[in-house]
């Protein structure tokens, strides 16, 4: 099933460089063939999906103890979803195969870019909440790596971090919003959430939840004022920007928000808070992205604009809106794709990607020109392209918002008219005017690059010529949002109305500012000093703040010294002991003296020996009185019949002194170190922890708050584990799980002796270097 | 610097070794039943090891040891530790399960918890040797 084909696409990922050296620069192209299967198949889910209005549900069981599934489902928002990031994925892929051809990391790239898609169409597929989350991690991880593919550019690097840093800050965030969401709903599936919103939105965890899920849903979505990680992560390949930035996991967010529309949208929380700032994003988008000459930038800016629309047409929430939120994300999926694709072929054609730098294309590269200009007309909203209904649909849902209507529609307007700038700057600037010099000379693109942008180009001009054609399907997707039976009927020609002024004298007003952009610009640069100290800038102070805060902490409890180390430890735990012990719980001293002459013998030499240890001025005086001790702990143990625990005891005290002799000779002269008022602090520390474990052990001698387990364990030892020594029984069977972590420990513990050991002797250089320098 | 090369050491070392390495898997074999089992055995036969070093020096004791790297042995008993986790899967059972095999003819007991002790076994030897052996590389290669 679907399931199975999503993790398959993992191993295919997995194999993809074993591939690539069986079937070479063809790779990419039959790997396409991959998700083009999956389209097929959802293609196939058509009839009952859209035309019968059916939902598919696919049921598959993954930790079935804690309500964990796999299970699919397939409505129209999920289908509409996979479309887009199966299609786009079979076009990104044949883009990249040449875009990236003889590239050396071509095999790493569809590696990860094959591994995205399966995480982001199990994002989209999944009905548990938690199957989502980890989709959702998923995507985050793959986008890091594809963001920092070039891996040796320290922009890129940095890009990716700060990508990663914000998508799972607000992951972390999304997951306490799905776990509340799942105990408020009392469900984990998604479906089940739907039909229960009533209950969500009484329950007293609604505001904190709906305040961590939007979290999550912005930060992936780059809503204001987490949108500066998108344009930033401009520095990967292009396929990776038309792909992820534009048509698909940058809709993660959004897709979350049209998901819970159903059960957590239509409060006013919700309505103020995703309308203004969805509002606030679109223009913030649309104005930051004029500033900008170079294409890439320049798009990456129109995608925070289009994303802004999509989360305040979600915010709005009414019939009209979800019918313009559904129109709208399928255009800009189709078009912003397309312009991408375009950008990376200029970068690739000419070695910049600075438009001011490109002019007069269009006579050597006219088909890119051709799908330039078609989807650029797409993205302004012009007639007769998808784009224009979608944006006609939007502005007049605006004009029928609840809350702050006025506000919007002023945002709006202003978004439209930059919107139009933009589209004029990329799709003209580069192919219009003389022809200039570029650093590398023009010529059309290889056709395995231009098959992709035209193919959604040419889908963005087909659907908008018969819209009709998408009735259904929005429909149907409008129905699992929250408006069931909605009349869809989505048209070019409304009438002469509000909306459809609007946009002309948006249309006329951003031709201006195309006309006047350089002048435009110039004066923009103003407000170059403001924009210093935009989000980004307290982006850079948090991640400061963090690494001096660790820097600080390691300096203070981790400087080297082992009795700091030591002593930080016994004191944090006097802290904690101390608080639960005396503060939480009186300690009740309940024992009497019964004590026969030879236990008495064997405590006193403990603590002689004790006393010996802390105060003697030789070294191997020291090392015996602490065996003294450790022999002694041994016959305790057999006095009081444990002789596993006595032989354990025994061999490791042995072990020590092994350790000890090969050791000796290497330490440092035996000296005092401390003041004497620090060796007030040591006895204050070391005393208070010996009275406390005192306490803590002859306080828990009284308490029986649980019935022991020893004897279930000493009467299930010989019937069920077949043994008869209960402390092995209990090592190898019982708590096996234990023990293997134990070994575990060991084995890194030993690995960490040999590494530190050998590179110590493999620099000798370093180390003196650093002895003198310290 | 550890030295070397005393008559008695040398006697002893050699003849201690084998009945320590003996001894261990005696205790490995018998912990299940009485005091003894992986850990204890991996210490003692650990034990065994060190003394021969001390008394014949690193080479000889690699020797001893032939191909074996200590650091292999942890991998391998950590390895063996993981196996022991998967059988009662196969029975669809909790991960962990103890699982009994009777051997017919030689009345022995083969069982998850015993590949799991000899995990434990070679993981604790491997541990200890590993490190020993690299102090004493260490001592050795600065004079």
């Amino acid at each position: 099933m679907m399931q199975i084909a999503v993790l398959s696409g993992f191993v295919l990922a997995a194999f993809a460089p074993l591939l690539y050296r069986w079937l070479g620069q063809r790779t990419a192209a039959i790997m396409a063939l991959y998700p083009l299967a999956i389209v097929v198949w959802l293609l196939a889910q058509w009839s009952t999906v859209v035309t019968g209005g059916e939902p598919v549900w696919l049921e598959m069981a993954w930790v079935p103890g804690m309500d964990i599934t796999l299970t699919f489902l397939i409505d129209g928002l999920a289908l509409l979803f996979g479309l887009l990031i199966a299609g786009i994925g079979v076009l990104v892929l044949v883009y990249a195969g040449e875009y990236l051809r003889g590239h050396p990391d071509l095999p790493r790239f569809l590696a990860i870019i094959t591994a995205f898609m399966m995480s982001m169409l199990g994002l989209v597929l999944a009905d548990n909440l938690v199957t989502l989350f980890v989709f959702w991690e998923l995507t985050s991880i793959t986008s890091y790596l594809l963001i920092g593919f070039n891996h040796t550019d320290i922009s890129a690097r940095k890009a990716a971090l700060q990508g990663l840093f914000v998508t799972v800050a607000g992951g972390l965030a999304l997951m306490a919003g799905v776990v509340m969401l799942g105990v408020a709903g009392e469900s984990w599936s998604l479906a089940e959430l739907t039909t229960r919103g009533d209950q969500l939105r009484s329950h007293a965890l609604y505001t904190p939840m709906l305040i961590c899920l939007l979290l999550g849903a912005f930060t992936k979505s780059a809503q204001f004022p987490f949108h500066f990680w998108l344009p930033n992560a401009m520095a990967a390949p292009t396929p990776v920007s038309a792909y992820l930035h534009s048509a698909t996991m940058v809709k993660a967010g959004i897709y979350l928000m049209a998901r819970l529309q159903p059960s957590l949208g239509g409060t006013d929380l919700w309505v103020v808070t995703l309308s203004l700032v969805g509002g606030v994003t679109m223009f913030t988008g649309a104005f930051l992205a004029v500033r900008h000459t170079n294409v890439k930038k320049l798009l990456a800016y129109s995608t925070i604009m289009a994303l802004g629309t999509l989360t305040m047409l979600l915010g709005i929430g009414t019939e009209g809106a979800l019918i313009a939120f559904v129109t709208f994300l399928l255009a800009h999926s189709l078009y912003k794709g397309a312009l991408f694709m375009v950008a990376g072929i200029l970068d690739h054609e000419t070695g910049t990607k600075d438009v001011t730098a490109m002019g007069g294309l269009r006579a050597l590269m006219p088909i890119t020109a051709g799908v330039a200009l078609v989807a650029a007309l797409s993205l302004a909203g012009v007639p007769p392209l998808l784009g224009f209904i979608g944006k006609e649909l939007m502005l007049d849902s605006v004009m029928n918002a609840s809350h702050y209507k006025a506000l919007l529609l002023l945002l709006a307007f202003m978004a439209a008219i930059l919107t139009i700038a933009v589209a004029a700057i990329v799709a003209l600037r580069p192919f219009f005017g003389e022809q200039r010099q570029t650093p590398r000379a023009a010529h059309e693109a290889p056709l395995a690059m231009l098959f992709g942008p035209a193919v959604l180009a040419g889908a963005s001009l087909l659907l908008g010529l018969v819209p009709g054609s998408l009735d259904r399907l929005v429909g149907v997707t409008v129905a699992g949002i929250g408006a069931a039976g909605a009349d869809v009927h989505l048209a070019l020609w409304h009438g002469i109305n509000l909306p459809l002024l609007l946009s002309l004298a948006a249309l006329a007003l951003g031709w201006v500012t195309y006309r006047r952009w350089d002048r435009v610009r110039a004066r923009l640069a103003y407000l170059d000093p403001l924009m210093a100290r935009g989000p980004e800038a307290a982006y850079d102070a948090v991640m400061l703040g963090v690494a001096g805060g660790a820097e600080w902490q390691t300096r203070l409890l981790q400087n080297g010294y082992m009795r700091n180390y030591v002593l930080v430890m016994v004191a944090t735990l006097i802290a904690l002991l101390g608080n639960s012990l005396l503060l939480r719980h009186s300690p009740e001293i309940a024992f009497q003296l019964d004590v026969h002459f030879h236990e008495a013998v064997v405590v006193s030499l403990m603590a002689m020996a004790a006393l010996f240890a802390t105060i003697t001025r030789s070294r191997l005086g020291a090392v015996a009185s602490v065996g003294i001790m450790g022999f002694s702990i041994a016959l305790t143990f057999i006095l009081f019949s444990a002789p596993d625990l006595g032989i354990t005891q025994l061999l490791v005290e042995t072990l020590t002194v092994i350790l000890l002799v090969l050791v000796l000779f290497r330490l440092p002269r035996f000296a005092s170190l401390s003041t004497p008022l620090e060796r007030i602090r040591d006895l204050l520390v070391a005393g208070s922890m010996g009275v406390l474990i005192t306490l803590l052990v002859l306080t828990s001698w009284g308490i029986d708050q649980f019935i022991p387990i020893s004897g279930y364990m000493v009467d299930n030892s010989v019937p069920l584990a077949h043994g008869r020594n209960i402390v092995n029984v209990i090592l190898v069977d019982y708590r096996a799980l234990d023990t293997l972590g134990e070994i575990f420990v060991l084995a890194l513990a030993a690995i960490g002796v040999v590494a530190m050991l050998k590179l110590r002797a493999a620099k000798p250089t370093d180390e003196t270097k650093g002895r003198s320098d310290g | 610097m550890v030295k070397s090369g005393t008559l008695i050491l040398h006697t002893a070392a050699r003849i201690l070794m084998p009945l320590q390495l003996l001894f261990a898997v005696f205790l490995l074999l018998r912990g299940h039943d009485e005091p003894g089992g992986g850990f204890i055995a991996g210490l003692v036969a650990a034990g065994g090891f060190t003394l021969y070093l001390f008394a014949y020096g690193i080479s000889a004791t690699r020797e001893v040891l032939r191909m074996v790297d200590p650091r292999d042995l942890i991998g391998v008993g950590l390895l063996l530790g993981m196996i022991s986790v998967f059988p009662a899967w196969f029975f669809d059972q909790p991960f962990l399960t103890a699982q009994w095999w009777t051997i017919p003819g030689i009345d022995f007991t083969a069982s998850t918890p015993l590949i799991f002790d000899i995990g434990v076994f070679l993981a604790v030897l491997g541990s200890v040797l590993a490190m020993v052996m690299t102090l004493m590389e260490v001592d050795k290669d600065e004079p």
